[in-house]
């Protein structure tokens, strides 16, 4: 009874809890430092940018009552409307307006206003009167300043970190009481590398070598292994297409094929190849405009035309031309400087130091593209990439693009490219509102000034971006990179918001270790594998997963690191872990998307009905089997279990994917028939290699789960098995194990098939399983 | 520490929280504390704080969306324009027109002939509201119903324009109506999902629909909508492979939770609770679902009411009859999309047949839900993304003719929840081409219908790299005209 009204009474209490944390999301983390003396940028700044900015800040037509609050200057200057006062005085608080209208009671004076449905804490009041009272200093934000050298912190427990990035990870743990936790278990530790290096469950030769090495090089060892593999550049690549905004259609309404697919096949090489980072950007923006460029250069640009096409007959060219130069503007802001210029596509940035003018400058790189609104409406072959393109004939791929796996076939191969207008330069102006057709004062290309201001020495071109991007002085590209790195390693980055450096984002968790790693990563140029090299060595990496009771209470979020984090891996692994441990995967890289087993009638149930792609063809026999990068997306009817795992659907650049854990992902595991293949398939060939079930059902566990299962997993499992067994009617396992195109093995008893194939597809359900732990 | 938990829960999104409430509770009553229980409780909003949901009392519970897609001319359906037959084939003056941009399909034309309407209006109901012959039967539910004649948007094409309607913006990846209903308000039940999607196509030509439409942008993808489907599976995945039985799936699961449960004492992950949990809901959906879709079981009556095309999976009327089935069960908001409205030519003939495809049932949705008591508290909504010209597309005869888009002016209907019943709201001018009273924009439609639902459109925000978000993005007031 008791324990009955305490479930009902926490019920009501966690209802409201759970609204406000669903409404109120994204808020800042605690700064470590006290209350008494906070400073500007990791105490005060987001309070004033969260909750006073949008009318007190950058935006000028905005701006409420002249005033401005996120200049120090603007802020102690007499107030326009009430000369004799003043918003701050250093060191006074109660002569400053701006305390004195956050604190008071009366509605009518109170800041923010009611209607502005924003308020402050207690806390925050508090700490906005302390920051006045020790005079109310103003920084420049930390992500606009260049990283600054930081020395390796001191720690006492010295014998713990391997290398630099330990040290910064445990002062902070120690700081806050924590102890690491113990180097994760030789089974798990392997599972772990091999699925965050190449996307795959390690082989059993590979896990029974690593086992059995007792070296201190060991571990090393395996991570040459892995990063010299070439999963590792289909692994690398699939955050890069989600921030590429990869798909193989064109995106509007019809949405028919695009053959934009090499411009995968040269990010894997690229990544495989070991392209330093600056390489890799300098020629995915401007490849065509280097003096040497070559078919390979021009390729890599494909990244800038992987945006939605329109193939909406009757649209107005201009507006959808104009919609093609923002979304590469915005897919440069967000995924490769960490800033949200859209937001000062109608108005000036109402929270980061970017005018309206500044949007448009950016973009303006981006506008003399010799490309039009509208090319054509659906149609054949030639309609699958868009002007500028390029054509990879065979002699191509015989001699430069040797990367490119091209299937033989009569089509030409076209690929949709960046290519500047020759002949005159298309004028670029401020839109007004962000309306295409609304021309305000004309601009040039150039770059925020907050950020760095864009030299005159530099070509006012793509390429002149390019080398504005890598300037060392440029405080964001290293800083934003490095930080997505981080979260592919540690499902969050030091910044968790991946796409947001400004002064709405959240604040790094870890800042002295961010410089120090943007910084190292710009000294070692730019060099990516040894970046992930880095990571993947360190201690903090290397911990185990456990999380104790009392670091769940005191960090549940494992913002400090003290275990190692645990989580879903990504759709597509998910596809490629079932694959590889069934033996059934294709390791073929690159190519054309696959159309693997889909639930029939949902291309046919969206689609117009015209364009190629209203039909819904599925391939066979070895193409079926292929990673999960591989599998065709139609953007308007995106890979429905893709989807269900939280794979991006590719409409706009994404940085940082949601993790959810859903009922309709146990649906898709239980009855997605290529896990139930999978499960058949390895089934079978256990069964044929002899030996006893308990041995079989070892192995089946540790192929799928990469470890040996304990005696009580065993217990449970051969339980399932023999009362499948018994209880299996020859009828039902049948049907059962007729599953999916791969050839089956009539000569097993079918009974004992089933059986087996039930208990490895309850292995594939498992939660571990999926999980990177 | 309990303080710790509750400052900490603000910055957990709500699954990760659910994770750590249900390891704070041990094994009791695991089952009910998944997420769309939360929300089952209707004395549960009083418990609510000041800053929560619903913002005020809502109308209506759900949403009904009948989204007629590809846009159907307002001309041959609500908006009665004698004039256009009187003017026949004259040009459409400039003073009319006021510069409007034209879609790139009439931009060209050299001239803009005027054309009427090829089927005839009669006035019905109270408020003897001009309905076409093509619809007959919504004709007869007028008096249940608000015409709005005075809808306008900003978009001129297809994508954009559905975009528009379903996520406040014509670009971006926005969260969608029903997915901001779901944030916003949750599941009324606990074995379907908030927000459901039926998918039908007409006769005319189709324009496609996007999944962006019913996707849940930056928010959490549990609010996103979920397909349902007549034939195979009502749900992916939802059917055990052939062979299993319910018996055999439960075994399944029982092994597995066990397996799970020792993982979970091993790291004390609250995402594996979590886990075991979504099995759980998981195998009730797959009872659940299939009760709820199985319309075989409906009285010859209701047949007869929506007519024998609801019997035909994948139908309009099938949907319909489906889309008053889940919302009896509790789902929030069923979207449906009909596609074929979109008449650049041989309207008279095409919409006739889109019209026959649709219009009984949706007048039986609106008599059967009020028959059932149920409108009072559902909201029903029938329109397409804009509206069609004035002036013919190509080509033209009496009795042949094509009309572009137009996104001026156009009808859609409104009914239950809240809604004045048998009103007609909003006017054109003659020539069916500008609004001269009470025009509603897309935002305020939307903030209309957040209205309805108790939710008040500028406070329903999510915070996504750095700014508040929100369905009617910075405009959009309540249509209060409409409002019973």
């Amino acid at each position: 009874m008791n324990r009955k009204i305490l479930v009902i009474f926490s019920l009501i209490c966690m209802l409201g809890y759970i609204l406000q944390a669903c409404l109120g999301s994204g808020q800042k983390e605690h700064s470590l430092a006290g209350t008494e003396d906070p400073g500007y940028n990791f105490d005060i700044r987001p309070i004033l940018s969260d909750k006073c900015f949008a009318c007190h800040g950058p935006d000028a037509n905005k701006r409420a009552a002249g005033l401005r609050l996120d200049i120090a200057e603007e802020a102690y200057k007499a107030l326009k409307e009430n000369p004799g006062a003043f918003a701050i005085v250093p060191g006074m608080p109660d002569h400053s307006q701006v305390y004195l209208r956050i604190s008071t009671t009366d509605t009518a004076l109170m800041m923010p206003p009611a209607n502005s449905n924003l308020k402050l804490t207690e806390q925050e009041i508090t700490l906005i009167k302390n920051w006045i009272k020790k005079g109310a200093k103003y920084e420049k934000h930390w992500a606009f300043t260049p990283p600054a050298p930081r020395p390796l912190p001191a720690v006492k427990e010295t014998a713990w970190p391997r290398n630099a990035i330990d040290n910064f990870i445990l002062e902070k743990m120690e700081a806050n009481n924590l102890q690491p936790n113990p180097e994760a278990d030789k089974e798990r530790l392997l599972k772990r590398l091999s699925l965050d290096l190449t996307g795959l469950t390690p082989s059993i030769p590979q896990m029974d070598a690593f086992a059995t090495d007792k070296s201190p090089e060991g571990y090393g060892k395996m991570v040459d292994e892995f990063l010299s593999s070439k999963a590792y550049g289909e692994r690398m690549a699939l955050f890069w297409m989600d921030i590429a905004r990869f798909a193989d259609s064109h995106g509007y309404q019809d949405d028919s094929y695009r053959s934009q697919w090499p411009w995968r096949d040269w990010v894997i090489h690229a990544f495989n190849q070991n392209y330093s980072y600056k390489q890799f950007v300098t020629w995915q923006l401007a490849g065509d405009l280097l003096p040497d460029a070559g078919k390979e250069q021009i390729l890599a640009t494909g990244f800038n035309r992987n945006h939605k096409i329109t193939e909406e007959g009757g649209v107005v060219d201009e507006e959808y031309r104009v919609e093609y130069v923002t979304d590469r503007a915005n897919t440069l802001s967000k995924g490769l400087l960490g800033i949200t210029m859209e937001c000062a596509h109608c108005h000036d940035h109402k929270y980061d130091p970017f005018s309206q003018k500044e949007h448009y400058q950016l973009s303006a790189f981006f506008n003399n593209v010799d490309e039009p609104g509208l090319e054509s409406v659906v149609g054949g072959p030639e309609t699958y990439a868009k002007r500028p393109l390029i054509e990879i004939t065979d002699a191509d791929v015989k001699n430069i693009l040797t990367f490119i796996n091209k299937p033989a076939s009569d089509n030409r191969l076209i690929v949709s490219v960046m290519g500047d207008r020759k002949d005159s330069v298309r004028k670029a102006y401020l839109l007004e509102r962000g309306a295409y057709d609304a021309h305000g004062e004309e601009v040039l290309p150039g770059t925020p000034a907050a950020i760095l201001p864009f030299s005159d020495q530099l070509p006012k071109n793509r390429a002149g971006l390019s080398a504005w991007m890598f300037d060392p002085r440029n405080p964001l590209t290293a800083r934003v990179f490095v930080n997505q790195v981080w979260q592919e390693f540690f499902g969050r980055g030091i910044v968790k918001t991946t796409g947001d450096f400004g002064m709405q984002g959240e604040l790094p968790s870890h800042p002295e270790l961010l410089d120090w790693l943007a910084i190292d990563f710009m000294k070692n140029g730019w060099d990516i594998k040894r970046l992930v090299k880095q990571i993947v060595m360190s201690a903090t990496y290397r911990q185990s997963a456990v999380a104790s009771k009392e670091k769940l209470a005191t960090d549940p979020e494992n913002i400090l690191l003290s275990r190692a984090p645990r989580y879903r891996v990504a759709a597509e692994f998910t596809r490629d872990i079932v694959l590889a441990s069934s033996g059934l995967l294709n390791r073929g890289i690159g190519g054309p998307s696959f159309k693997p087993y889909q639930p029939p009638g949902l291309w046919e149930m969206t689609t117009s009905g015209r364009g190629v792609l209203n039909t819904y063809n599925q391939d066979h026999g070895d193409d079926l089997y292929r990673r999960g990068m591989y599998i065709f997306i139609k953007r308007t009817s995106p890979p429905p279990v893709m989807g269900i795992f939280d794979a991006s659907n590719r409409d706009q650049c994404e940085v940082r994917r949601l993790r959810t854990n859903t009922p309709l992902q146990a649906l898709a595991i239980m009855n997605d028939p290529v896990v139930l293949e999978a499960s058949r398939v390895l089934a079978a060939k256990l069964l044929r290699e002899k030996g006893t079930p308990e041995g079989q059902v070892e192995k089946a566990f540790r192929l799928i789960v990469c470890r040996r299962p304990t005696a009580q997993e065993m217990e449970i499992l051969m339980g399932y098995f023999n009362d499948g067994k018994k209880t299996l009617t020859r009828e039902d396992a049948k049907t059962q194990v007729d599953v999916g195109e791969y050839a089956a093995d009539k000569s097993l008893d079918v009974i004992s098939h089933a059986a087996m194939m039930q208990v490895v597809s309850t292995i594939y359900n498992l939660e571990e399983t999926l999980t990177r732990t | 520490m309990e303080k710790d938990i509750i400052e900490h829960s603000l910055n957990q999104s709500r699954r990760r929280f659910l994770s750590k409430l249900s390891l704070g509770l041990g094994s009791v009553a695991l089952g009910s504390l998944l997420i769309p229980d939360l929300f089952s409780s209707p004395g549960a909003a009083d418990a609510m704080p000041t800053t929560g949901l619903p913002h005020f009392a809502p109308k209506a519970k759900r949403v009904i969306y009948l989204f007629q897609s590809g846009a159907p001319s307002q001309l041959e359906s609500f908006d009665y324009k004698p004039k256009l037959r009187e003017m026949m084939g004259q040009e459409l003056p400039d003073s009319v027109r006021g510069g409007q941009r034209l879609t790139g399909m009439t931009a060209s034309q050299k001239s803009f002939p005027m054309v009427g309407s090829a089927v005839d209006f009669k006035q019905y109901g109270k408020a003897q509201a001009w309905v076409s012959d093509m619809f007959p039967y919504t004709a007869k539910v007028v008096d249940d119903i608000c015409i709005i004649r005075s809808m306008h948007t900003e978009a001129i094409n297809h994508d954009p324009a559905i975009t528009f309607f379903e996520t406040g913006a014509q670009q971006g990846n926005r969260p969608s109506m029903g997915s901001w209903v779901s944030y916003g308000l949750g599941s009324e039940n606990k074995n379907l999902p908030a927000f459901c999607v039926l998918l039908s196509k007409g006769r005319g030509n189709g324009q496609g629909v996007y999944s962006k439409l019913w996707g849940s942008g930056f928010l959490d993808s549990i609010h996103q909508g979920v397909k349902f489907s007549g034939g195979g599976d009502p749900v992916l995945y939802l059917n055990d492979m052939k062979g299993m039985s319910r018996q055999g799936r439960r075994q399944m699961l029982d092994k597995l939770a066990s397996l799970n449960q020792i993982s979970y004492k091993e790291f004390g992950d609250p995402e594996i609770a979590t886990k075991i949990q979504q099995y759980e809901m998981a195998y009730r959906m797959q009872t659940a679902i299939p009760e709820v879709t199985d319309l075989s079981k409906e009285p010859d009556s209701i047949i007869k009411m929506y007519g024998p095309d609801c019997l035909v999976p994948g139908t309009f009327a099938a949907n319909a009859l489906l889309a008053r089935k889940l919302s009896e069960n509790g789902v929030r908001f069923v979207q449906l999309y009909h596609q074929g409205w979109d008449q650049h030519d041989t309207l008279p003939t095409e919409m006739a047949k889109q019209a026959m495809d649709v219009d009984q049932a949706s007048a039986a949705l609106v008599t059967d839900l009020k028959q059932r008591g149920m409108l009072d508290e559902t909201l029903v909504i029938w329109g397409g993304e804009f509206g069609r010209t004035n002036y013919s597309q190509g080509q033209f005869s009496k009795e042949n003719y094509g009309r572009d888009h137009h996104p001026r002016c156009f009808s859609i209907w409104m009914a239950g929840g809240g809604i004045k019943p048998g009103l007609v709201y909003g006017e054109t001018d003659e020539f069916g081409y500008n609004i001269i009273k009470d025009p509603v924009h897309v935002h305020d439609f939307q903030a209309t219908i957040l209205n309805q639902l108790g939710l008040d459109h500028e406070k329903l925000i999510y915070k996504h790299l750095g700014r508040r978000y929100r369905l009617t993005d910075v405009s959009g007031s309540v249509v209060k005209g409409i409002i019973a």
